[in-house]
């Protein structure tokens, strides 16, 4: 009797069905290749995982007003190089992550600016400044990696606390923040409200183009942890760092229940998005499939779970 | 012989427990061009709607050259002959004007693609039957909207229709095309296609139309021929009714100090030289027909759209207002005509609705909210206004038309606001919901709030107006005091008959 209450009490979260889809992902795992189920591959997965789920939710707020950020990956290679390259000239290390969160926070105040006030589409403005993150990220290194980074910061970022990597101590914060902003805040409710019915919200006297803003730099200043964490964990700045990983970020929000029109997502969906996705891909190195099969996979996830998404939509109408 | 081509018999619709429709007759002759006069809300379109198939469950039956129909959708309709051209143009500006009136009917060349040349052609014959100068080749974007309403009439034209139904075709022409307009309609006629016209413009009526079918409240008036009608007994037949008891004016008189002032207020799309005063506690209405600029008037004021010059004054002190934040801090609410596109998000609950406007009251440390306020606050308009809901937390898509009105209602009165604008606030809600709006509204202007209130229903704003304006095409056309109250008059100035 008592199972089954708990039982019912489960199926009653929003994200008790793809909470379940990743439990089963992973038993299936350990069964074909028991290896992942060990303490040292758990630790790389996890520690794979909060990058993407940092970045991922960043992007997640900007889907949440009905937007998108395509420039994501550019901007964690952005606020890496330029927290590399203050490390390389002799500024502080605090100061210089300061420096790649200034940076990439003003990526986002530029794609917000332009999507809230000028009124140029989601899609438009931060596909071009994808290019042109980017673009500055080459003009900076010239395709070198930087490599004369700060050691305590190496040893900061590759550490772990109590046997967690501290990206993924870094990554609970950071969601702990997002769940308190989005379900505390007079700016969370905002968010979902622009989301739900932008025109309802503006005319209530809600000031739609501040709070849309406000999510690009979010978006962008959470994109920017992702990359200075990415700069210890590589020793050094890589121009090419998250290249693709905007995908990544709105495939974790989508698979974890977001919808892309707006108005309804969860930070826990969010997460085990992203883990759904870093433990197939994990997976699918261990269970030796080749690389090729591993990119088409992905894709027929993120597909599998719009179309759950749109189902479960035409559902509740 | 005349014979009719149409007869429909008995015509009953209901939307929910709402009756659109009761036991409506219509005849249409061959080559006739018909009339369907009335006012907002008095059936015409959802006649049209029944006929045209679009509308497949209703009451009744209507036969078609005899034989007795039932059109499941507006291409069975279609099918017999029955077409419709909407208000709206229904057309592709990218494309050209031979691509729209040949779209979804293509002609195709023998290998499968689309053969432009005969489509280009058989366009050109229509124009020049219709003896107009369009050059079928041309994107239609490039051409002005009457000519583009021309196409969309030559669209209906190519599958030899037996019945037009035009709602509105004049709306957005200038006289002079309004008289292409007609010698097309003639020439229309004289090929025996009979003409369904819904308009409000009563020369037009006068001038175009062979019979005039007057439409009240779902129900026939009375069907004249055009040549026995003049201006005064269609405004008569149209408005002849008796005030219904749903609105009980009220008992207060309102305050005689001027609260708030519009002067010389223009903007988009249509308001011209705009200017009125609101008193303390007074109940102000504001009549006219569907597009008169009432609702984009409001939202001048509400700072909905930017206005282009004009200047507010509250309590004698000029206002800026740039946006609706800027109105909701200087005590201005608005509750939108469109509940569903304007008004509420569905998916939120009832508290998150009705705290919208008023985050900055509930804010604790700077930029949380005070969950516990927001509760107190909602169960007390839950309360006042009697919305009925299980609980608070429920999803306000949840709710019935007129619940989600009176949420609506409780996120304005939630900024304790001096003045409240309500347009159409009882629009799709059922009477009941309806008389209680009212009751509310009374109730709210004795406690001294100042209201604006607009309704396309001529009885709603004169049962509960202590003054009403009126609006026709972007002006202000004619004021009222409660003593000098008369529906003739009103209609009058509404249609812009001196």
């Amino acid at each position: 009797m008592k199972e089954k209450s708990i039982l019912k009490k489960m199926g009653s979260f929003k994200e008790s069905a793809i909470l379940l889809a990743l439990i089963l992902i992973m038993l299936v795992i350990t069964i074909i290749a028991p290896k992942f189920m060990s303490g040292r591959n758990l630790y790389l997965v996890a520690r794979q995982v909060s990058y993407v789920v940092i970045a991922g939710l960043g992007v997640f707020f900007i889907i949440l007003t009905g937007g998108i950020d395509l420039s994501v990956g550019s901007v964690i290679a952005l606020a890496g190089v330029v927290t590399g390259k203050c490390m390389e000239l002799g500024v502080n290390p605090l100061l210089a992550i300061l420096f790649g969160l200034i940076a990439g926070a003003f990526i986002g105040l530029i794609n917000g600016y332009l999507v809230s006030y000028v009124g140029v589409a989601a899609f438009i403005v931060t596909l071009g400044m994808m290019s042109m993150a980017r673009g500055a990220v080459w003009i900076i290194t010239k395709g070198w990696p930087v490599s004369k980074i700060d050691p305590g910061f190496i040893a900061f970022g590759q550490g772990s606390f109590m046997g967690i990597p501290t990206s993924v101590i870094i990554m609970i914060i950071i969601a702990i923040i997002s769940y308190i902003i989005l379900n505390k805040t007079i700016f969370g409710r905002r968010v979902l409200a622009i989301g739900g019915n932008e025109e309802a919200t503006r005319l209530s006297g809600v000031d739609v183009k501040k709070v849309k803003l406000q999510t690009y730099v979010i978006g962008a200043l959470f994109a920017s942890i992702t990359g200075i964490l990415l700069v210890a964990r590589f020793s050094s700045a890589q121009s090419t760092a998250g290249e693709g990983w905007e995908m990544d970020a709105i495939a974790a929000a989508v698979i974890g229940g977001t919808s892309l029109a707006g108005g309804s997502g969860t930070v826990l969906g969010l997460i085990i998005g992203g883990a759904i996705m870093g433990v197939i891909r994990n997976g699918l190195v261990l269970m030796k499939v080749s690389v090729y099969w591993q990119t088409f996979v992905m894709g027929t996830i993120i597909i599998i779970a719009a179309i759950v998404d749109v189902m479960k939509n035409r559902r509740s109408n | 012989m005349e014979t009719n081509l149409v007869e429909m018999k008995k015509i009953t619709k209901h939307f929910g427990g709402v009756k659109a429709l009761t036991d409506v007759d219509l005849d249409i002759k061959r080559g006739e061009i018909v009339c369907l006069l009335g006012e907002n809300g008095a059936g015409k379109s959802t006649l049209m709607k029944v006929l045209t198939g679009v509308y497949p469950e209703y009451g009744g039956e209507f036969t078609m050259e005899g034989s007795v129909k039932h059109y499941k959708g507006t291409h069975d309709a279609g099918h017999d002959g029955i077409k419709m051209i909407f208000q709206e143009l229904n057309l592709c500006p990218n494309l050209t004007v031979a691509e729209n009136i040949y779209l979804g009917s293509e002609p195709k060349t023998k290998a499968g693609f689309i053969n432009h040349k005969l489509m280009i052609k058989e366009s050109g014959k229509f124009i020049n039957q219709l003896g107009l100068d369009i050059d079928p080749r041309h994107t239609l974007s490039n051409l002005p909207i009457a000519t583009q309403q021309m196409v969309e009439i030559i669209k209906a034209l190519i599958s030899n229709p037996k019945i037009l139904i035009m709602d509105e075709p004049t709306s957005s022409l200038s006289s002079k095309e309004i008289e292409q307009l007609f010698v097309i309609m003639r020439k229309l006629k004289e090929n025996g296609i009979s003409i369904v016209f819904i308009s409000h413009k009563l020369e037009e009526v006068m001038e175009i139309t062979d019979r005039v079918v007057v439409l009240r409240d779902g129900t026939n008036i009375k069907s004249i021929d055009t040549k026995d009608a003049n201006h005064d007994l269609l405004i008569s037949l149209m408005v002849g009714r008796e005030l219904s008891s749903l609105y009980t004016h009220r008992t207060t008189p309102p305050g005689t100090e001027v609260l708030f002032e519009v002067k010389g207020v223009s903007g988009p799309p249509m308001i011209k030289d705009a200017s009125f005063k609101l008193h303390k506690g007074e109940i102000l209405g504001f009549a006219g027909l569907v597009g008169a600029g009432r609702t984009e008037l409001m939202k001048l004021i509400y700072g909905g759209v930017k206005k282009n010059s004009g200047e507010f004054y509250m309590n004698g002190k000029r206002l800026d207002i740039k946006q609706p934040a800027d109105a909701v801090k200087a005590g201005i609410a608005y509750v939108p005509e469109n509940r569903k596109e304007e008004a509420v998000i569905l998916e939120m609950s009832i508290k998150n609705n009705l705290t919208m406007s008023i985050h900055d009251k509930v804010k604790r440390l700077g930029i949380f909210l005070d969950k516990g306020q927001e509760k107190t606050i909602t169960s007390g308009y839950i309360d006042q206004l009697s919305i009925k809901t299980p609980s608070m937390f429920q999803a306000i898509k949840n709710l019935s038309g007129g619940n989600q009105q009176k949420v609506v209602l409780g996120k304005s009165l939630a900024i304790e606001p001096n003045i409240l604008i309500l347009d159409e606030p009882t629009r799709g809600i059922d009477v009941g919901a309806k008389a209680e709006v009212h009751r509310i509204i009374t109730e709210l202007a004795d406690e001294g709030l100042s209201i604006i209130l607009i309704s396309s229903e001529l009885p709603e704003v004169m049962g509960s107006s202590d003054r009403i304006l009126v609006m026709h095409e972007g002006s202000i056309t004619g004021e009222f005091n409660r003593d000098e109250f008369d529906q003739e008059e009103i209609m009058r100035a509404a249609v812009k008959v001196c």
